[in-house]
């Protein structure tokens, strides 16, 4: 077969046997796994990183500390494959749950990102000068109120990037879904593939779907940069 | 008002507060000085709890927050703070920065009003969110007024100069209506230009019978607005006197040769 029969047999299947069907269902589910996904993961990151910014002198902070030391370690220490895998076919049946391979999905990557991203938002937390959390509890707002309202956006601001990056590595990561049975990117191309045969062009779209996401989310981050850099800005 | 018993404060093996007493009243204008390192920023800062004390207490009108088991946010609405840095919030414009901790403060006493009102047949008057957030609002052009900022209410604390900055954070502190304002050298980050306009603004603040502690370099303005001056060195007060006798009349040996070398 040459290249140009080969993306006629691709488009073939891809409309005339529904194959564009899969590929909806398999962007979505990537889009969802990783913008859920990322979403909890900025919470738990957040929370995270709080705790670890705390004064350390009282024991419940410490007790707190040591859980999410813990959490880190785990989720950093082992591949998020092998996390995907003792959820869905070890913890979940032991406690007797039962969840959609999708959902166990997101919820395995937002505790995943939010392992990474504690540690992406202690850095940002601490490259906000200590002065503007002492001008918060100067006048009268909690460790907690100071934390939400003055240094975390500014936290944010500045890792903005290195969250990026994470959403972009999230996108790509989904692809390792499929070893619990959710239907993602690449199980719609799969499909394409084995029902012609062909694999080299459904992957080549693949690949490019991938780079048209993950280009989309950079022009936005950019976007999202420059209108939050307003408060840097001389006017 | 603020009564501070027997003081002290160490940072590890570093003993830096040795036991320091002395009473605050209402109206006073307490002016502190010191040798670099002598721990008249640390005294300060345990006025308020930003550093916890290690002994003693800080009796603030009839409680003694330097006890952990006290709710310091509470207290610390009462008593104002301005930094030598500024410590102006970056996110936020001027006006958000005046208007933050009152309207947080205010919401949050309404919906303690609201769960009491739940509770007791004597139903307090709740205001409205829209209400307290207009009243903190123009109770903050109102104070940008009196510095002469009110066209900069919108801008970031990024784009002001110096001086600016510390104006508006002294009527920061001022918006949350307290019952004395700590200075830490609030002019030492200044270019000297801008020195006048913000001692200017604290001589007023004195002058409106606003209590004030403030530790500072210039002593010029120290004998013409403090109603008292304070030596700390070594970690504890080693006098204490009128401006006048103060300057005029030093007793301790530390204090006259501290006073050779600032007063030239
Ligand atoms: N957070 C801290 N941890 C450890 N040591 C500290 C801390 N803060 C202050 N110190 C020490 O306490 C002593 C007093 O410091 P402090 O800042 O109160 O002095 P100061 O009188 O305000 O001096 P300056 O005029 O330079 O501002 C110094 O020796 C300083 O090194
Ligand atoms: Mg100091």
């Amino acid at each position: 077969m040459n290249f140009e029969a080969k993306i006629n047999k691709f488009i073939e299947i891809l409309i005339d046997y529904k194959g564009y069907v899969k590929v909806i269902e398999g962007l979505e589910n990537t889009l969802k796994i990783a913008i859920l996904g990322l979403v909890i993961g900025i919470v738990i990151g957040t929370l995270i990183a709080t705790v670890r910014v705390i004064p350390k002198y009282k024991t419940l902070p410490r007790v707190l500390n040591s859980i999410c030391t813990f959490y880190v370690g785990f989720f950093r220490g082992t591949p998020m494959v092998v996390q995907l895998l003792l959820f869905y076919y070890v913890a979940l049946p032991l406690m007797g749950i039962n969840l959609p391979s999708v959902s166990v999905a997101i919820a395995v990557f937002g505790l995943n990102s939010g392992a990474y991203i504690s540690e992406i938002m202690r850095s940002g937390i601490q490259s906000v000068d200590y002065g503007q959390t002492e001008g918060g509890r100067s006048v009268g707002l909690s460790f907690a109120t100071t934390m939400m309202k003055i240094v975390i956006p500014q936290a944010v601001k500045n890792i903005l990037p290195t969250l990026g990056n994470e959403f972009i590595v999230l996108i790509k990561e989904t692809s390792i879904v499929s070893f619990i049975g959710a239907a993602d990117l690449y199980v719609a191309f799969n499909y394409i593939g084995s029902n012609s045969y062909e694999f080299m062009v459904p992957y080549l779209a693949m690949a490019i779907i991938y780079i048209v996401i993950v280009c989309i989310i950079t022009v936005l981050i950019k976007f999202m940069e420059r209108s939050l850099k307003k408060s840097d800005r001389r006017n | 008002m603020i009564d501070v018993i027997d003081l002290k404060k160490s940072f590890g093996k570093v003993d830096v507060l040795k036991g320091i007493d002395i009473k605050i009243n209402k109206g006073d204008v307490v002016v502190v000085i010191g040798p670099s390192g002598s721990g008249k920023s640390t005294f300060l800062r345990c006025l308020n709890c930003m550093e916890d004390p290690t002994g003693g207490q800080i009796i603030f009108n009839g409680v003694d927050i330097a006890d952990p088991k006290v709710n310091i946010n509470i207290h610390r609405r009462r008593i104002g703070m301005v930094f030598q840095h500024f410590n102006l919030f970056n996110n936020k414009t001027v006006i958000q920065n005046i208007m933050l901790s009152p309207v947080l403060c205010a919401l949050s006493d309404r919906r303690k009003a609201i769960i009491r009102n739940i509770f007791s047949k004597k139903k307090e008057p709740v205001r409205s969110k829209d209400e307290i957030k207009k009243t903190e609002k123009e109770n903050a052009m109102k104070l940008l007024a009196r510095i002469g900022l009110e066209d900069k209410a919108n801008a970031y604390p990024s784009t002001l100069s110096g001086g600016q900055k510390q104006r508006v954070a002294i009527v920061r502190s001022l918006a949350m209506n307290p019952d004395v304002i700590l200075f830490d050298e609030p002019t030492s980050a200044l270019d000297p230009e801008m020195v006048g306009e913000v001692l200017e603004v604290m001589k007023e603040l004195a002058k409106s019978g606003m209590t004030m502690v403030i530790v500072t370099h210039e002593m010029g303005f120290a004998k013409e607005v403090g109603s008292r001056i304070v030596f700390i060195d070594e970690g504890v007060i080693k006098e204490e006197n009128n401006p006048k006798d103060f300057f005029d009349n030093p007793q301790d040996p530390r204090l006259k040769e501290f006073l050779s070398k600032v007063l030239i």
